[in-house]
């Protein structure tokens, strides 16, 4: 096996040996969404009809994705940056990609247990039946969705101090899912905010998996991926700054 | 024996480039000056010890010739090359003073996954042993007590069978008896002919281990010598090291 392909695949295995013996830190990002999916989806879903859940199941594998990015991501790195360890591999040849992909695959690989996890949910708890096709394409949305917000992790994992982390990620994290629709429909919050998530890549992202079950609002597809490819190129410029900005930071 | 092996460096010093070098750097973070036209070289199969109080500029050093941070003004080499160069990152090892090492992992799985770095590591039972772990490979690093720790970072520092080793202020904290032990390990990796940099602020440990001495203060080198030389007619290197700096 060639030596690059190795390294990174070693740097993945570690990843995910790591998050399965700290599954204390694991499991609230696994479960929060189908908490709240079973508690807003299900219980609405079954008063108001499958349509309900099914929307729901949208946005609500859009707000698992994307914890799972910030914090698999994001947090990670900037603990792990932080506590000098991002500068212990640095001083060794490993090529920076590896220890990205690896945090991405970790990030990826929750995103899809969480989909699969509400799939799941929503088929006991609220009887909705997607044929399997539109199953795959939700899935599939969902989990190349959570790049970009990788991209947003990264940003703040290079700006953001190891114990400001996470509570700097939950005061993005919880406003961006709101404004973008992501607990409940846009049009149940006041007028003057709802036109706000056109600028939320979050917003983009649901609707995606929204025009999926045929209750987008719908804009063109297309418009969602280019708003999320430009969100991507921002966030990893901000990423890219902040990590050559490590070069001549600290003394002592 | 030092004599003789003086002669040595002086002959390879011409053939080959220094381990590590830094010309004439200056260092500043905004305001503060860490380093303030600071040379410093490291010959072939010695072991340089960087004394100096805390904030005298060692870390930043450190730092420098490991490609983590770049120099405002002057040069860092590593063999000749840039140090964050692939090459130069091969050829040394580092130990840093670092805060938390992932927990949940085994002796021997961050040995294995460092040593995946490098094109020609040493096999993991040699570096096992190199760093005085043997019996302790399954055990989670935050398992470990705080010398087998800065043992098992001693190991991710040399699995790569670097030719330079670069320790900042590695036996900080530890107990006589562990202090030792990681000593006995530093000598045994120069006694391959290997070079070394070591910052610390323990006179007994420059004593015990260098083949020359710099002294750090205010970012600036202030003597230079065998341990010795620099304790020149002082009664202890202490005394010599205290009326320099102050």
């Amino acid at each position: 096996m060639p030596r690059p392909l190795r390294i990174h695949l070693l740097e993945i295995k570690y990843e995910f040996l790591k998050a399965l013996r700290m599954p204390q830190y694991a499991l609230p990002t696994l479960l929060f969404p189908v908490v709240f999916y079973s508690f807003f989806g299900v219980v609405f879903g079954s008063r108001n009809g499958p349509q309900v859940a099914e929307y729901m199941l949208a946005t609500y594998g859009t707000f698992g994705v994307i914890g799972a990015a910030l914090f698999g991501f994001g947090v990670s790195v900037a603990v792990e940056r932080g506590q000098g360890w991002l500068e212990a591999k640095r001083t060794t040849p490993m090529p920076i990609s590896a220890y990205f992909m690896a945090k991405m695959a970790m990030a990826m690989t929750f995103g899809a247990i969480i989909v699969v996890l509400l799939f799941v949910t929503a088929a006991v708890g609220a009887h909705v039946q997607l044929p399997p096709a539109k199953m795959l394409s939700i899935f599939a949305i969902q989990v190349a969705g959570a790049i970009p917000f990788c991209a947003f992790g990264l940003a703040l994992g290079f700006f953001v101090g190891p114990n400001s982390a996470a509570p700097v990620v939950n005061l993005v994290y919880l406003p961006i899912s709101v404004l973008s629709g992501l607990w409940m429909p846009l049009r149940f919050l006041p007028e003057s905010i709802q036109s706000l998530a056109y600028w939320l890549p979050p917003y983009h992202l649901s609707q995606l998996a929204l025009g999926i079950v045929g209750a987008s609002r719908g804009d063109s597809p297309a418009l969602h991926v280019a708003a999320l490819a430009v969100a991507t190129i921002l966030f990893s410029t901000v990423a890219y700054i902040g990590y050559r900005r490590d070069e001549g930071k600290m003394y002592g | 024996m030092g004599a003789a092996r003086g002669a040595t460096h002086r002959v390879h010093m011409q053939l080959v480039p220094s381990p590590a070098q830094l010309t004439g750097v200056t260092k500043r973070y905004g305001d503060v000056v860490a380093l303030n036209g600071l040379d410093l070289t490291i010959r072939p199969g010695e072991l340089l010890s960087l004394l100096g109080a805390n904030g005298a500029g060692k870390t930043t050093a450190v730092r420098l010739l490991l490609g983590l941070a770049a120099p405002t003004t002057g040069t860092a080499r590593v063999f000749g090359n840039d140090p964050r160069d692939a090459a130069s990152r091969t050829r040394a090892g580092a130990m840093l003073q670092i805060a938390r090492v992932p927990e949940t992992l085994r002796v021997r799985e961050h040995i294995h996954l460092f040593s995946s770095y490098y094109p020609d590591p040493m096999p993991i039972g040699d570096v096992i042993e190199a760093a005085g772990l043997q019996g302790l490979e399954k055990r989670k690093y935050g398992e470990l007590s705080g010398g087998q720790q800065k043992r098992t970072l001693f190991a991710l520092a040399i699995c790569g069978n670097p030719d330079l080793l670069i320790l900042d202020e590695p036996t900080t904290g530890l107990d006589v008896e562990a202090r030792r032990a990681l000593w006995k390990q530093i000598r045994a990796f120069i006694a391959r002919g290997r070079s070394v940099l070591l910052t610390t602020h323990y006179l007994a440990e420059a004593e015990a281990l260098a083949d020359r001495v710099v002294v750090l203060n205010r970012g600036a080198a202030v003597a230079e010598g065998t341990p010795r030389e620099i304790k020149g007619d002082a009664a202890t290197l202490e005394d010599a090291f205290v009326e320099m700096v102050s």
